[in-house]
């Protein structure tokens, strides 16, 4: 078990525990110090990809809490992604033009932004949840999807802020005494909400929840038996997981310059699942490792082929066929849950 | 006579054209083991599953330290003081013993809405999570996986779990079911001592453990109880008799 | 707004609620007898309607591009189920559903490789091109009756098949006992095989009378398969009535709900708002609509599977 909750009570895992630190610190640092070069270089290029890689990865740690350790197979995390980087669209859009929303001002102060975004996320996940939470199994996965769908409809069909062709944000929202334009800076900014989500998520599944989150996914009967309702518990985590996705989403928004409702597309949804299963299922740093994995191949693949997609699914079937333990299990050994 | 820490008063359950429970009334008292028996088919399983909360009545009254908790969840009946242990084994496989009872520990420590303190390193869970494996006689197994345990050993964990909630009173399923005839000599031993704490409500179909542990008996036939009384009596009576041998 | 919009916009609702039976038939009859979640079924929906517009434009007869489009989409499913599948069974919902939404990429992208990713032409035959007389006097195309009708048929079919036939009787028992239907000495696996690509062969034709209607391009089957997965939902997983009531109701909830939604917004509501608002809302009527339901019915109308 790599479980973070069970590493302290369960002894054999120990001798796996050394290389997959090593792998851990190795993936981290491959991704601080690639953008670093590419900055030396002048390659904003690459910069850029690294800060793509790492929101990706963040998107993917969101959906790892509900996936990897709530057991809860959410097939719309897109939704919140995709309301993450409306948010930054819209605040900016406002601010730009300066129009009120429901009487209030816009904002490019991407500290406003965020806490926005983590709301907003917040709100949607607690309404989705709460009726999906109702429901099991394919049920659940059907109807993740389904909400998210809905999101995605209303976002094309509403008329206000670009429908179907997105909305651009003219200049990318400013923080406070950091230089956002800069895209090392901006890198910088990303990684660093990356490291404070894995340790949060660190933290969270080694703490009284992650432990009653835990068990509601190993043994549902055996937690309220113990006189935990699992309810609560999986809609917490279900908010705290769409939240972290949804700040994702914002940065993204960011990076681009850009939001559309490709942002909100199942296709995205489904990415990202496969980002997290790529990466290995429940592992703290399974999804890190499944966005390098992923923006690499479609950088290289996509410059080889256009129907680069087409091999992703082969490669795709050929993990969940053939290796299920994922990049990590891959490279650290042990096995995977879920 | 004590007053009841368990009672059950007058329950019905019906599924479509089957009366499961048919005005069953039952109470549990302090230091006894009461044991509830009858063939297969009794009504025994849905009996459980309204007293432990997974199902729910059509009508009657369950009463626990004379708290009505007939609408009660699962979870709220456990946090209220009722233990049980399941027929078939209900521990989270991956997780070490320690970590399944100490799961019960944390309830008992006030709500699981903590998300900063790590657990691994919290007396308050592991104090009395250790303390109720060695009550059952297995702290020396309780970082080992259950998966990595025998069937008698998890059958210890499951009653560790129930202890570790400090309960009024202890629901057991069958909990010999499975063991051979040391584990099952170890787990009487252990359930004997255990009455004079917690009174356990016992569902067994090995007959020597029943006599042997049961204060008290109740026999299930067709969803009623058609006998109740002591060992002896029980074994004399020929509605019991005509139940068991009858067919 | 008059009867006559009504009528029409109610058989626009049933027409649409009949093709999403086809494709939510396949998948829940996938679900309740072998326990998989397919969301590489709008991919056959895709083939059928792709090798329907190819041959009807390289025959000239509509009919035969139609039987091949069902046909193709048949093997196809046959071939994905032998070679995919069938290692599914016993996997867990989240392999499933990664290894089908990889199926989704390749058949995609392997569509769009083969045809490029501008639409392909296919419309209805002379035959079927005309119009009739809808009580109240709107005209009413005769394809879309016909898409209609054909649709009440195969339900039918359906339904007789599933009641009251040998073939129906494994699906049946297949449904409630694995084991039990192994011991009678029926093939499962082939049983298996012959139920999915049934269920892909429903979804070809599916995707072939709408492809005629609409366009045939890469990627049309995903919004009914999520619109199909609304309609099992709300039916409940496995069940063929529940397939067929939900899929009725949220085709003619839909429908309405996009004509008639906008209009009643423009009573209170300035006009270049209303339809604006209208419209958004309307697009999200039918998941209101299932999470209502499930609100109050959490494994849907007629849960097989608790």
């Amino acid at each position: 078990m790599t479980d973070p909750s069970t590493d302290a009570t369960v002894p054999t895992a120990a001798p796996r525990l050394g290389r997959q630190c090593l792998v851990n610190a190795g993936l981290l640092a491959l991704t601080l110090l690639a953008p670093l070069v590419a900055h030396l270089l002048g390659e904003a290029y690459y910069v850029n990809l690294a800060t793509r890689i790492v929101l990706i990865a963040m998107a993917g740690v969101g959906l790892n809490l509900a996936l990897g350790h709530g057991g809860m197979i959410s097939f719309g995390h897109a939704a919140y992604f995709g309301v993450g980087g409306y948010v930054a669209g819209i605040s900016a859009f406002h601010a730009f033009d300066g129009s009120l929303l429901l009487g209030l001002p816009g904002s490019d102060d991407m500290l406003v932004i965020w806490a926005v975004a983590l709301a907003a996320c917040g709100l949607l996940a607690l309404a989705i949840g709460a009726v999906s939470l109702r429901t099991s199994g394919v049920y659940f996965i059907m109807i993740t999807l389904a909400f998210a769908q809905m999101v995605y409809y209303f976002a094309t069909s509403w008329p206000s802020y670009g429908g179907q062709d997105g909305l651009p944000i003219y200049l990318r929202n400013g923080l406070p005494l950091i230089d956002s334009q800069q895209p090392l800076s901006f890198f910088l900014v990303c990684f660093a909400l990356l490291l404070a989500a894995m340790a949060i998520t660190a933290r969270l599944m080694g703490s009284r929840f992650g432990a009653a989150l835990t068990m509601a996914r190993l043994n549902e009967t055996r937690l309220a038996t113990a006189g935990i309702s699992p309810y609560p518990i999986r809609l917490t985590a279900f908010v705290i997981s769409a939240m972290i996705t949804g700040l994702a989403g914002a940065l993204y928004a960011d990076l681009n310059g850009f939001v559309s409702p490709a942002m909100l597309s199942w296709h995205f949804s489904g990415e990202l699942m496969v980002i997290v299963i790529l990466g290995g299922v429940g592992r703290l740093f399974g999804p890190l490792a499944g966005a390098i994995v992923y923006v690499l191949m479609e950088t290289l693949l996509g410059g080889l082929t256009e129907y680069w997609l087409f091999f992703l699914g082969l490669v795709l079937l050929g993990v969940v066929l053939f290796a299920r333990q994922g990049v990590i299990g891959w490279l650290a050994g042990g096995t995977p849950h879920g | 006579m004590a007053e009841a820490v368990l009672a059950v008063e007058g329950l019905h359950k019906r599924f479509g054209a089957l009366q499961a429970t048919h005005d069953v009334s039952l109470t549990l008292r302090a230091g006894e083991i009461h044991a509830l028996i009858g063939p297969n088919g009794a009504g025994k399983s849905t009996l459980i599953a309204q007293i432990a909360g997974s199902l729910r009545p059509d009508a009657g009254r369950i009463l626990l330290a004379g708290h009505d908790i007939t609408t009660l969840g699962v979870s709220a009946r456990a946090r209220l003081g009722l233990g049980r242990s399941f027929q078939v084994s209900s521990l989270a496989e991956p997780l070490s013993a320690l970590g399944n009872v100490m799961i019960g520990a944390q309830a008992r420590a006030g709500h699981s809405f903590r998300f900063w303190k790590p657990v691994a390193r919290d007396a308050r869970l592991l104090g009395p999570a250790r303390e109720a494996l060695e009550r059952v006689h297995l702290g020396h197994r309780a970082d080992t996986p259950v998966a990595a345990l025998s069937h008698g050993e998890r059958r210890q964990v499951e009653v560790a779990c129930a202890l570790v909630l400090e309960p009024r009173a202890l629901l057991l399923d069958e909990p010999m079911a499975g063991l051979g005839p040391e584990g099952s000599a170890r787990l009487t031993e252990l359930l004997e001592t255990l009455k004079h704490e917690v009174p356990i409500l016992l569902i067994e179909h090995d007959m020597d453990a029943v006599f042997r542990l049961a204060d008290r008996l109740s026999v299930l036939v067709d969803g009623r109880v058609i006998a109740h009384g002591d060992g002896e009596a029980i074994r004399r009576d020929p509605r019991v008799q005509a139940a068991y041998l009858g067919d | 707004m008059s009867a006559t919009l009504l009528i029409e916009q109610l058989i626009n609702g049933l027409q649409l609620g009949t093709m999403l039976f086809l494709m939510a038939s396949g998948l829940t009859l996938v679900f309740g007898v072998m326990g998989l979640i397919n969301l590489a079924h709008g991919s056959f929906y895709m083939v059928g309607a792709f090798v329907t517009a190819v041959t009807t434009a390289s025959t000239g007869s509509f009919l035969l591009g139609l039987t091949a489009g069902s046909l193709a989409a048949a093997a196809a499913g046959a071939v994905v189920e032998v070679l995919v599948i069938r290692r599914l069974y016993h996997r867990s919902h989240l392999d499933q559903v990664l290894a089908t939404f990889a199926l989704i990429l390749i058949f995609s992208e392997g569509t769009r490789w083969l045809f490029g990713s501008s639409p392909l032409w296919l419309s209805p035959p002379d035959w079927l091109a005309g119009s009739v007389a809808l009580p109240g006097g709107a005209r009413y195309p005769v394809y879309r009756l016909m898409i209609l009708a054909v649709g009440v048929l195969i339900s039918a079919g359906l339904y007789l098949l599933i009641s009251h036939t040998r073939l129906g009787m494994r699906i049946r028992a297949g449904e409630s006992d694995r084991e039990m239907i192994g011991a009678l000495g029926v093939d499962i696996r082939r049983l298996y095989t012959l139920v999915f690509a049934l269920g892909a062969a429903l979804a070809g034709l599916a995707g072939s009378l709408v492809g005629a209607l609409q366009s045939v391009q890469v990627g049309m089957g995903e919004p009914v398969l999520i619109l199909a997965f609304v309609v099992i939902v709300i039916g409940g997983i496995g069940s063929i009535k529940g397939a067929l009531l939900g899929a009725i109701l949220v085709g003619v909830v839909d429908t309405l709900g996009r004509v008639f939604l906008p209009a009643l917004f423009g009573h209170f509501l300035p006009p270049s708002q209303a339809a604006g608002v209208g419209t958004a809302l309307a697009a999200m009527l039918i998941y209101v609509l299932m999470a209502v339901i499930l609100a109050f019915k959490p494994q849907g109308l007629f849960a097989a599977h608790d």
